[in-house]
């Protein structure tokens, strides 16, 4: 097994755990926390690719996915602020107004 | 220009409609009343002061701009004997369903002016537009505000009726836009690339009577008949009568029906002349078919709007009857039907608006004795139920004897069963007045009052229109029979 | 002259024009001056039109008059246009003549009506539409009248609308007439097809050429005019209209339901006994229905108690007595028998109308009696009708006009002694029935007091009607009496003499039988009516079954209502809310079901939405690596 298969193992795994966080948190900040982790898992996959073809374009792609987590972590939190404000809660399965 | 002017005076007065509303509604109405009587008066004068010669493929007015040239859309109307007509009909109860509003409509009445004057130029741009894309444009603005119409000011079940009217019309309305674009590409293909959506230049795209042909024809067709409305595709009809409003009662019946009917006789038949020969016989079936299960639904209302809803199916059975005669005898009576059909028909809503206005119901077996307390209503309904059942001096007759004459020359048995729609339209008619006018008075409470002069007004206009439809028709045979030898020819 | 044709329709026209928007305002004076001074002016006019007629004939027989040309539609043209010749002239007269006299009548009996405006706007555009009907030179022209006269009866016959059964009578009335307008419609349709022309000249000059005498057409075509004719003429089977239209006035009643109005198929079948003439099948059917009507109309007659409804269904008898004249082919009998028919029939109803008037509105023959001494004016005219109507040989004009349908029922060439017979047989009830009616109303004790005397203005009418009750039958004698044929002369101006068979029995001993016949009738109703007999004879329960039977018009209205009305409104009924919108119906319920279904899947919950999207990544991948 190589570097970059490690590596996207790694990646993998990372994402698993993200994954299985946003389906089983019920608390909107820790759902965001882990789409972050999903992210981060994208973003490594991309480096270790960049890394085994010699190219660039990963690190491009990486540096894209940071700019693009930090702007939605801001509208996110800034969304999650307002919810709490107006439902005084943080748990997804009593927010379910838009069921209808 | 005229016409342009015509139509552009509707669309701002509504605006303007809307804007005066919110200082003063009176004003509002005035406005509304001056800008549709401007409107109309503007062709009559024109007509006046030219006095063309109607003959052969005469077209009075034709004025053309480019629009969108790089799509070849232009800006194109147009006004032969048969547009001229119509347009007199729409002005006549342009004027009259401004009229009808007057009291009526009591909450948003800008609103309501604004959609009823864009209704108004949707109908009149309908009748003008000579490119396709053009008409389909104003297809859609004679819908929509009419949608809001009946939504808004409809009765008790509007929203319903509404969505109905919407979903059948959009419907027809959209397979006609494929056929516009089918005829267009073809078109274009044809004579080498030259794409263009005008009316003349798509009247010389060979079609035969392939396939292709009766499919596009069929999308026409169907958006025409669902306006028309033929039998199956009526039952948008009852509904949407019944819940608008008087005016837009007034309006559908007399107006927008007549749209479906000319969009078959400038459109269906002038560009598929073979396909539409190819399914004339089914088409009159399913008149003849319209003919008598609207008469039989009809006699068997209750609710007096939607009666008469179902006697206009049972006309425009007629009307789609003598269009598919190819006949110039029944194509004549066709545009008579149009007219008297629009005159008589829009009489007995507005009664029934009148009636309602003042009973607070459509049920007729809550009516009954009318007579007693209003012998001038009374009176008018009877010239417009007798109109409505074909009696000669009333001009619906001379329409339908055409019709049935052109169409016997045609398919003799056909004429012979929508002959037996004449009796059916007795018994629905008679029905109206015994149970309405006639018997035993029913109301406790005070009699309701007599025709006011407002409502003399509309109600006098329509009655001296049809008493002289029906003895002298000869003007109208002669304004429209350059289009009707043209589609014989066919 | 031909400038005053125009005045004869047009007069009753602004008539009704006038009382029609301004009836509310007048008072009743100026109300009863204009209906009745327009007819009577236009009575004056039609009688110096006739004089002139008589005396110079116009060139081609006919005056011709065009008003405007009414449309014109590639091949057809109509024009408004009006044509008098000899046969129109006898009709003229009596709409006019009649109608005025009835007219005066009626100012004077419908005095306290509320609605005396709208009655007498009725009753003029009536008139006018009824002379349009006649004047008429094209069959179109001729179909806008004969729809405008059906007009007038509907309105007429609900006058009092605030009865429902008056309306019930009315609409009836309207459809009944209605299947055999259409009927009629259609004939013109077929007669258009065939010969590109519907101006009456025109029809009768081309068809001999035109179509093969006796071929499938003609019959069809004769037919058709024949039921339309059969439908205003109430004769069946669309007869059962007639006797509930008696709901009417009784004004109404004789003007329209016994002079002229339910002649109009009569006229019609006479103006145009060329194209009736090509048919042999169409004039024995007419023949045959004209007989069979006249006997079954005649039978009710006997059994009904209403003072109206037995005269209605002696009209229907009559009129039956007019088509069997027309089927035989005896063409001038018919156009008589019409004539002598309009006095005695307006006679007979109008003086019932002052019986039912003065007896506070009893109909019923048997609550009257008596009142021969009471109203003496009413009875001699009544007497007078009377006489005419069961044909009182020599001093009746009934008899002259019936006597001479009788002969050519057996001579003429489309006679036989079998719709002799029947004529007979009728003769025979028509005095019955004549006698059990004047003996119980007149004879006898008295049953209801007299609630007021009839106005003078009321008796004028009927002496000059019982005049002419008598009299106009002078004018016309049997060709075995005297050289007098004054009417057939004048009418064979325009219709074919009657042609007849070789070797028949003497006229005399035809006639002697005829008169015999209707003398023994009288006697037996007088055996059978008169005193106290008349009461006892109409409870026997015995004949219980028959009298209903006849009193109900022969069940015929069972019959239809069975057969077509009850049908109809199941029909109508199950289908109130129309089957196809329920199709539309439907499909809005399917797609809210399935709204529902789906709407399942919108739980709102984010997980379930993330499983959602997982599994269906997963689908495609596992696609993507499958296929």
């Amino acid at each position: 097994m190589n570097s970059a298969q490690m590596v996207l193992l790694v990646a993998t795994v990372l994402f698993t755990l993200g994954l299985v966080g946003v389906l089983t948190r019920k608390n909107v900040i820790f759902m965001l926390i882990s789409v972050e982790i999903m992210l981060n898992a994208a973003g490594m996959a991309f480096v270790a690719a960049g890394s085994k073809w010699q190219q660039p374009d990963g690190q491009v792609m990486f540096l894209f996915i940071l700019a693009m987590a930090a702007a939605e972590v801001s509208v996110g939190l800034a969304l999650v602020l307002q919810i709490y404000h107006q439902h005084k809660t943080m748990d997804v399965d009593r927010l379910k107004e838009l069921r209808d | 220009m005229i016409l342009v002017w015509m139509i552009s005076i509707l669309l701002i007065g509504g605006v303007a409609c809307w804007l005066v509303a919110q200082r003063d509604p009176l004003a509002c109405k005035w406005t509304a009343l001056v800008a549709v009587v401007a409107a109309f008066l503007l062709p009559v004068v024109w007509y006046l002061r030219h006095t063309p010669v109607v003959d052969g493929n005469a077209w009075l007015i034709d004025y053309q701009v480019n629009w969108i040239p790089a799509f070849g859309i232009g800006f194109h109307l147009a006004m032969d004997g048969l547009s001229f007509v119509m347009i007199l009909l729409t002005g006549l109860l342009g004027i009259l369903a401004v009229l009808c509003s007057w009291r009526e409509i009591r909450e948003k009445t800008g609103f309501y002016f604004f959609n009823l004057l864009w209704t108004l130029a949707g109908i009149g741009g309908v009748f003008v537009a000579m490119d396709l894309f053009l008409f389909y444009f104003f297809w859609e603005v004679m819908l929509v505000p009419m949608y809001f119409l009946i939504a808004i000011w409809g009765d008790f079940n509007r929203r319903n009726a509404a969505y109905k009217f919407f979903i059948f019309t959009q419907t027809g309305g959209l397979l006609m836009l494929l056929s516009i674009l089918a005829l267009y590409f073809i078109h274009g293909q044809q004579n080498n690339g030259n794409y263009t959506f005008d009316y003349f230049a798509l009247l010389n795209t060979t079609l035969g009577n392939n396939a292709t042909a009766r499919w596009i024809m069929l999308g026409f067709l169907i958006a025409f008949v669902i306006k028309l409305p033929m039998v199956p595709l009526h039952s948008w009809l009852p509904d949407a009568h019944s819940e608008a409003p008087t005016a837009g009662s007034l309006i559908l019946a007399g107006l927008l029906l007549k749209t479906g009917a000319y969009g078959i006789i400038r459109f269906v038949l002038p560009l598929f002349p073979d396909a539409s020969a190819g399914i004339a016989g089914w088409a009159m079936l399913l008149g003849v078919v319209g003919i008598i299960y609207g008469a039989l639904l009809a006699y068997a209302q209750t609710d007096l709007k939607r009666l008469v809803a179902y006697t206009s199916v049972s006309h425009m059975g007629f009307v789609l009857l003598g269009v598919f005669s190819f006949n110039q005898m029944a194509l004549q009576g066709v545009v008579m039907q149009l007219l008297t059909h629009g005159v008589s028909t829009g009489a007995l809503f507005a009664l029934a608006g009148m009636l309602k206005e003042r009973l607070h119901t459509r049920d007729i077996n809550q009516m009954g004795g009318l007579w007693t307390a209003m012998p001038h209503m009374g009176a008018l309904a009877m010239v417009f139920v007798m109109a409505s059942l074909g009696l000669p001096m009333l001009g619906n007759f001379i329409a339908e004897f055409l019709i049935l004459l052109g169409a016997f020359e045609v398919n003799p048995v056909l004429s012979v069963i929508a002959s037996l729609g004449l009796v059916l339209s007795a018994l629905y008619s008679l029905r109206i007045m015994q149970k309405v006018f006639f018997g035993q008075i029913q109301t406790i409470t005070d009699p309701p009052a007599d025709v006011s002069a407002r409502e003399w007004i509309i109600m006098a206009s329509l009655t001296i229109a049809i008493v002289f439809l029906g003895l002298f028709p000869q003007p109208v045979f002669n304004l429209v029979s350059g289009v009707v030898e043209q589609v014989v020819r066919l | 002259m031909q400038q005053l044709l125009t005045y004869i329709p047009t007069l009753p026209l602004i008539g009704f024009i006038v009382l029609s928007l301004f009836g509310r305002k007048l008072s009743k004076p100026v109300i009863a001056a204009i209906g009745a001074g327009t007819v009577c002016i236009a009575a004056i006019i039609s009688i110096v039109l006739g004089i002139a007629f008589l005396q110079t004939p116009p060139s081609g027989g006919a005056w011709q008059q065009l008003l405007w040309s009414w449309f014109k539609v590639g091949t057809l043209t109509v024009d408004i246009s009006l044509r008098v010749d000899a046969l129109t002239l006898v009709f003229i007269f009596i709409i006019t003549f009649v109608g005025a006299l009835i007219h005066i009548y009626s100012t004077f009996f419908m005095w306290r009506d509320a609605d005396y405006a709208r009655f007498f706007a009725c009753m003029n555009l009536f008139v006018c539409s009824m002379l349009l009907l006649v004047m008429a030179d094209n069959l179109l022209l001729l179909y806008l009248g004969w729809e405008g006269v059906g007009l007038c009866s509907y309105l007429l016959i609900g006058f009092w609308y605030d009865v429902p059964s008056n309306c019930r009578a009315a609409n009836k009335a309207f459809l009944i007439t209605r299947i055999g307008d259409t009927a009629l419609l259609i004939g013109l349709f077929l007669l258009f097809k065939e010969l590109g022309s519907l101006n009456m000249t025109t029809i009768l000059q081309q068809a001999p050429g035109h179509f093969a005498a006796g071929s499938s057409t003609i019959t069809l075509i004769t037919i058709l005019l024949l039921a339309g004719g059969m439908g205003k003429s109430a004769q069946l089977p669309l007869q059962t209209w007639l006797p509930d239209a008696m709901a009417g006035p009784s004004p109404v009643s004789a003007l329209i339901h016994a002079a002229t109005m339910v002649t109009a198929g009569v006229y019609l079948i006479a103006r145009m006994n060329g194209l009736f003439l090509m048919s042999p099948v169409t004039m024995a059917i007419v023949a045959i229905v004209g007989a069979i009507t006249l006997f079954v109309a005649g039978c009710s007659a006997l059994a009904q108690t209403d003072i109206k409804r037995i005269l209605a269904y002696s009209t229907i008898s009559q009129i039956g007595y007019m088509f069997l004249a027309l089927g035989v082919g005896a063409w001038s009998a018919a156009v008589f028998h019409f004539f002598t028919h309009a006095f005695f029939k307006a006679l007979l109803f109008l003086a019932a109308g002052v019986v039912i008037e003065a007896l506070h509105h009893e109909h019923n023959i048997f609550m009257m009696g008596g009142l021969r001494k009471r109203m003496p004016a009413v009875y001699i005219t009544f007497l007078a009708g009377a006489a005419a109507l069961s044909a009182l040989p020599l001093v009746s004009a009934g008899f002259y006009s019936k006597d001479a349908i009788l002969w050519y029922s057996w001579s003429a060439a489309g006679g036989s002694p079998v719709l002799w017979f029947m004529a007979l047989a009728g003769a025979f009830i028509t005095a019955l029935y004549s006698t059990r009616l004047m003996l119980v109303v007149f004879w006898g004790e008295m049953k209801t007091p007299i609630h007021e005397q009839p106005n003078r203005g009321m008796i004028i009418p009927l002496l000059i009607l019982a005049f002419f009750s008598v009299t106009a039958g002078f004018i016309e004698w049997p060709h075995n009496m005297f050289q007098v044929t004054l009417f057939a002369d004048h009418v064979q101006r325009v219709l074919p003499e009657t042609l007849m068979k070789q070797n028949e029995p003497s006229e005399a001993l035809l006639q002697g039988i005829a008169a015999l016949v209707t003398l023994a009738g009288i006697y037996l109703g007088y055996v059978l009516y008169y005193g106290k007999s008349g009461v006892r004879w109409q409870q026997s329960p015995g004949l219980s079954a028959t009298r209903n039977f006849l009193f109900s018009g022969w069940k015929f209205d069972q019959l239809y209502s069975f057969v077509f009305v009850k049908p109809y409104l199941f029909l109508t009924r199950i289908n109130k809310g129309d089957v196809i919108d329920r199709l539309y119906s439907a499909i809005a319920q399917g797609s809210m079901r399935m709204n529902t279904w789906l709407s399942v899947s919108q739980n709102g919950s984010l997980r379930m939405y993330i499983v959602g999207v997982l599994a269906g990544i997963l689908f495609i991948i596992t696609l993507q690596l499958f296929l």
